[in-house]
């Protein structure tokens, strides 16, 4: 199996490479634009997508090799959402790339809708796998990536995997599989966020426990290659997807330190933004504080 | 009705070669493969038992060992659907249908992606092994599943071609495979299609409508009733889904009188359908032969068909009963 060198042609369907400034941009029209979504739609997540935002604009913007003209393409890098519960932040990761109109996240969650509460690949060009039943999403990545190597085709496969959703047994027997297969075309990024929509209660009666301690060690028990990241540092995660493609000998697991509902500072870290709509009030506070994040942003740039 | 109905012929029970399913199927599973090199295997460890292994010594590249993992296994199948690659899927009924129920749900159901689920050691001949090992509902789950195909070969020579047809059809579909050889009924040139019930006897006195190896004792049945002089329709339903709705209510209308018969719960599997289907489209007095609502156990074959009442007498006698 050969993979893409890091940083090579296959990045970004061979477009120059985003700064990491432009990323961060994109990251904040991101969380804008969820936001937006949720608050339209009156149902949907935020805390999750908010926390696995920068990964999927990092991943679409910085890493995959795709062309949103051709959403088949045989050679495409394939992305699976296992924690499709955070649909909005895909589809709006794929309404920025040019998948489907900027307009049409209106419409999530709405009748005849494309974008389904979580995602349908049956229905929206670009998902390369449905999900929503928690823990399904490795193993169809371990068969995509088997599926690469067999037809001698070099796309890698990215799945992100909620922390609360590696509690399911059927993730750990994907570890098994992709460590028995050696499949270094395949990386799985552990959005770690540390709560989960209920859980246990924490001892000081005002949060929950975090749903896994230590996924990088379980995951390194299981055969994998682990590294861990900043999930909201552009800079970070651009590093350890650097080390994921450069391991040639078996998966990685990229442990992504992440905050629920990152960006908004009512959301941040709170488990009840698990899946909660925004007020008009609440929206505009977001708003305004991702606006000072952006305008920081230029001054910084 | 209208047009005389076409009987398939099929050989006497008493010449009738005995082969096993199984072993039709993995031998069957390479000369596919040849045909298509698409085609793939993967096993939950049961290989030899499920007879995948012949597959494997032929063809080691295009196998793949899931290990005991049916869920990620289903999964692994989805993901190589969608690089184009058709995964045959071998295990046992009750690790594949409820052990990864959500797997084949989610990932391959829901998304309609090709993938071949077989279910080896399928209804209640599984070598005692008990009720763990027994299939008593798995038809009722499958056909409920939007989309998915779902076969039961009477034989080897219908298994075949039955495989045949599942690999030019796109989409998820479940096989169900028996273990332990049984009489070998159709031809060599006899043809499965997908939704297409067989009609093997025409009588006017009582329609047995069956499926899988239990059309063989259903003919036998047919048989008992004769020398009793009662003249008995046997239509062999070899696609639980889609129901050949149309074979269903010509056998129905022309006998008034129906016994289905298949190795598998009455609740919601061939009766089911049969009960639905007439309900709807020909109301008709009915008798279901199956397991009734209960759990198997581990013990010989002719005791099982006996206490579980499968066995060719008791469809005679729920025949006789609508007399």
């Amino acid at each position: 199996m050969t993979v893409a060198e890091p940083g090579s042609a296959r990045t970004a369907a061979g477009g120059p490479r985003p700064s990491l400034t432009e990323l961060q941009r994109t990251s904040i029209e991101t969380r804008r634009l969820i936001m937006q979504s949720i608050h339209t739609a009156g149902a949907g997540h935020v805390g999750g997508p908010l926390s696995v935002t920068d990964l999927l604009v990092n991943l679409y913007f910085d890493r995959m090799h795709l062309d949103p003209a051709q959403p088949d393409l045989a050679d495409r890098d394939r992305l699976i959402l296992s924690k499709g519960h955070s649909s909005i932040a895909l589809y709006t990761v794929l309404a920025l790339r040019g998948y489907l109109p900027v307009s049409e996240l209106a419409t999530f969650d709405a009748a005849n809708s494309r974008l389904q509460g979580h995602p349908d690949m049956t229905i929206l060009p670009g998902l390369d796998m449905s999900t929503g039943s928690l823990g399904q999403g490795l193993s169809p990545g371990v068969g995509m990536a088997i599926g690469a190597r067999m037809r001698g085709l070099p796309f890698h496969t990215w799945v992100i995997l909620g922390d609360g959703e590696i509690q399911e047994g059927q993730v750990w027997e994907a570890a098994f599989t992709g460590a028995r297969y050696g499949l270094s075309n395949l990386t799985a990024i552990v959005d770690y966020n540390k709560l989960p929509q209920y859980g246990w209660p924490h001892e000081s009666g005002h949060t929950r426990e975090t749903p896994i301690e230590d996924p990088g060690g379980k995951f390194a028990a299981f055969g994998w290659h682990v590294v861990e990241c900043d999930g909201h540092d552009h800079g970070s995660i651009r590093a350890a997807c650097d080390a994921a493609l450069a391991h040639t000998h078996g998966p990685t697991c990229i442990v992504a330190h992440t905050i629920k509902g990152k960006g908004i500072s009512f959301s941040e870290g709170d488990y009840l933004w698990h899946a909660k709509v925004p007020s008009a009030a609440e929206l505009e506070r977001a708003l305004a504080e991702l606006d000072a994040q952006e305008i920081a942003l230029e001054g910084r740039a | 009705m209208t047009a005389t109905p076409t009987i398939t012929p099929t050989v006497p029970l008493a010449d009738a070669p005995l082969e096993a399913l199984r072993d039709a199927w993995g031998n069957h599973l390479v000369t596919l493969a040849r045909e298509y090199p698409d085609l793939l295997v993967l096993d939950g460890d049961l290989a030899n038992s499920t007879r995948a292994d012949i597959f494997k010594d032929a063809l080691p590249d295009r196998f793949l060992e899931m290990g005991i993992a049916e869920q990620n296994m289903l999964g692994v199948a989805a993901g190589l659907a969608t690089v184009g690659y058709v995964p045959w899927i071998s295990t046992f009924v009750p690790f594949l249908v409820k052990r990864a129920l959500d797997q084949i749900r989610v990932v391959i159901a829901q998304p309609h992606l090709n993938v071949k689920m077989c279910g080896a050691y399928s209804g209640i001949l599984t070598s005692k092994t008990g009720k763990t090992h027994q299939s008593v509902e798995d038809l009722s789950i499958m056909r409920a599943m939007p989309g998915m195909v779902t076969i039961v070969p009477a034989d080897a020579n219908e298994l075949r071609s039955a495989m045949d047809a599942m690999m030019r059809h796109d989409g998820p579909m479940y096989l169900r495979v028996t273990r332990d050889a049984s009489p070998v009924i159709f031809g060599p040139d006899h043809r499965f299609e997908i939704g297409r019930g067989v009609l093997l006897r025409d009588g006017g006195d009582v329609g047995i409508i069956s499926t899988g190896v239990e059309t063989i004792r259903a003919l036998e049945a047919a048989d008992l009733l004769a020398a009793d002089g009662i003249s008995a329709s046997v239509l062999h339903l070899p696609t639980i889904k889609p129901l050949d709705v149309e074979a269903i209510v010509a056998v129905a209308a022309r006998t008034g009188r129906i016994v289905t018969a298949e190795d598998h719960t009455v609740i919601g599997g061939l009766g089911g359908a049969v009960a639905e289907t007439l309900a709807e489209h020909h109301p008709t007095r009915m008798r279901r032969i199956g397991w009734q609502d209960v759990y198997g156990e581990s013990a010989p074959n002719d005791f099982l068909l006996e206490k579980y009442g499968l066995s060719a007498r008791h469809i005679a006698e729920a025949a006789k009963g609508l007399m």
